[in-house]
């Protein structure tokens, strides 16, 4: 069993990592929040690279959150990067942008999802719609490559044109279940 | 400015650091940070928070990122300092020259009945502060020292953090407006002009 094989990442010829990366240019998103996926790799690489994205890596996602709270008071557009078991981290801090409405868009690569390997991912990852909804997130889900731009750009508009948190649940089977060898 | 036990009392150390502050903008960790910044003088700068405990020095963190020439001045309590300590590992690696932290340390959940909290026992804030790399750091103890406090603050050579001592006092309420949407945007308003309502 390889290492890498532990978490999901996009193969190496997929291009969605970077259609999301010019939305969030189009977008003007300045402020990048993150804690780090598998799935995000190759997207937080283009942001690192960009001299206009400030990229702030985060010790846990409701940072994040919260961030995105002062970004939006200073003027400038931010996102928040994470797997689905970050979005747990975030629930209480999430209330600002319903008290506040604050634009809060969330771009989050799922495990425990589709054909998992990993039984820790699960309760989490089954629960991430869910506990984002609850909060007054509005969620769509891309799970197939070619849903992933339309989904991200709606994710980004919802939230600065109607001021509110809004995610985009990139799904497992996009990104790549890993399975060690046991499928 | 001292308690009869010989800790600061903090409003007067709160109006002391924001005596003259021009167009600082500062974030009021939830309850009696919140009160004490309302106390002094409630302005559209102020952005006292109601919930999100543990989030106060990262709000600070994204208006400072936002807003690079303006002194963002984050003041909370060491029990809302402490839920969002791992915020300072972020803060110090982003390293914002305008962004100060001031941490009334009171040892105690004064909003919830002065239950103590663990700076009472030993806890180092400051000492956390500095391990997570922050190089600008400050321990406020006396009322002869509390000058030096608004000099640092206002001098954006941060990220600063600082922590004062002060009496476990419950004081009277003195509360801001409740209406979240009406806080972010006076401030926004304040910061970015009226224009911001139409972004
Ligand atoms: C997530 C969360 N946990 C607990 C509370 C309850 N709570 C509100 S204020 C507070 C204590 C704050 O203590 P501190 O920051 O030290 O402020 P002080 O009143 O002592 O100045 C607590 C525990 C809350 N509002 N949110
Ligand atoms: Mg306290």
């Amino acid at each position: 069993m390889q290492r890498s094989d532990l978490e999901s990442a996009p193969a190496a010829s997929a291009d969605w990592p970077d259609q999301i990366f010019d939305l969030l240019k189009a977008y003007n998103v300045k402020q990048v929040a993150l804690v780090p996926d598998a799935g995000h790799s190759r997207l937080i690489k283009r942001c690192l690279a960009d001299n206009e994205m400030r990229v702030v890596t985060l010790t846990t996602e409701e940072e994040g959150v919260a961030m995105m709270a002062g970004a939006w008071l200073g003027g400038q557009r931010s996102v928040l990067l994470m797997q689905s078991s970050g979005v747990g981290n975030c629930i209480n801090m999430l209330s600002l942008a319903t008290l506040h409405r604050t634009p809060m868009p969330m771009l989050v690569t799922m495990r425990g999802d589709f054909g998992e390997f990993n039984p820790a991912q699960v309760p989490m990852g089954q629960a991430t719609q869910p506990v984002l909804e609850a909060m007054g997130t509005l969620v769509n889900r891309a799970d197939k490559p070619e849903d992933i731009s339309a989904c991200v750009e709606a994710t980004l508009k919802f939230a600065y044109n109607t001021y509110r948190a809004t995610a985009t649940l990139i799904g497992q089977r996009v990104i790549g279940a890993k399975t060690f060898g046991k499928d | 400015m001292l308690s009869a036990n010989g800790k600061l009392h903090r409003r007067p150390l709160v109006g002391a650091v924001l005596e003259g502050r021009g167009d600082m903008a500062v974030i009021a960790g939830l309850g009696a940070s919140a009160w004490d910044i309302t106390a002094i003088g409630d302005t559209a700068l102020n952005f006292p928070l109601w919930g999100a405990m543990g989030g106060a020095a990262m709000i600070g963190l994204g208006l400072a990122i936002a807003q690079p020439e303006r002194a963002v001045l984050v003041i909370t309590g060491d029990g809302e300092m402490l839920m969002g300590v791992g915020s300072l590992a972020t803060i110090a690696v982003q390293a914002p020259k305008n962004l100060s932290i001031l941490v009334l340390d009171n040892e105690h959940y004064g909003e919830t009945g002065m239950q103590e909290t663990a700076t009472g026992h030993g806890v180092d804030l400051l000492a956390m502060a500095r391990g997570a790399g922050i190089k600008h750091s400050m321990l406020v103890t006396r009322p002869d020292e509390v000058p030096g406090l608004r000099a640092a603050i206002h001098a954006r050579s941060g990220p600063f953090v600082a922590l004062a001592k002060i009496d476990p006092e419950t004081l009277p309420l003195v509360l801001p407006p409740r209406e979240g949407v009406i806080l972010q945007s006076r401030t926004r308003a304040a910061i970015l002009g009226p224009a911001a309502d139409l972004e």
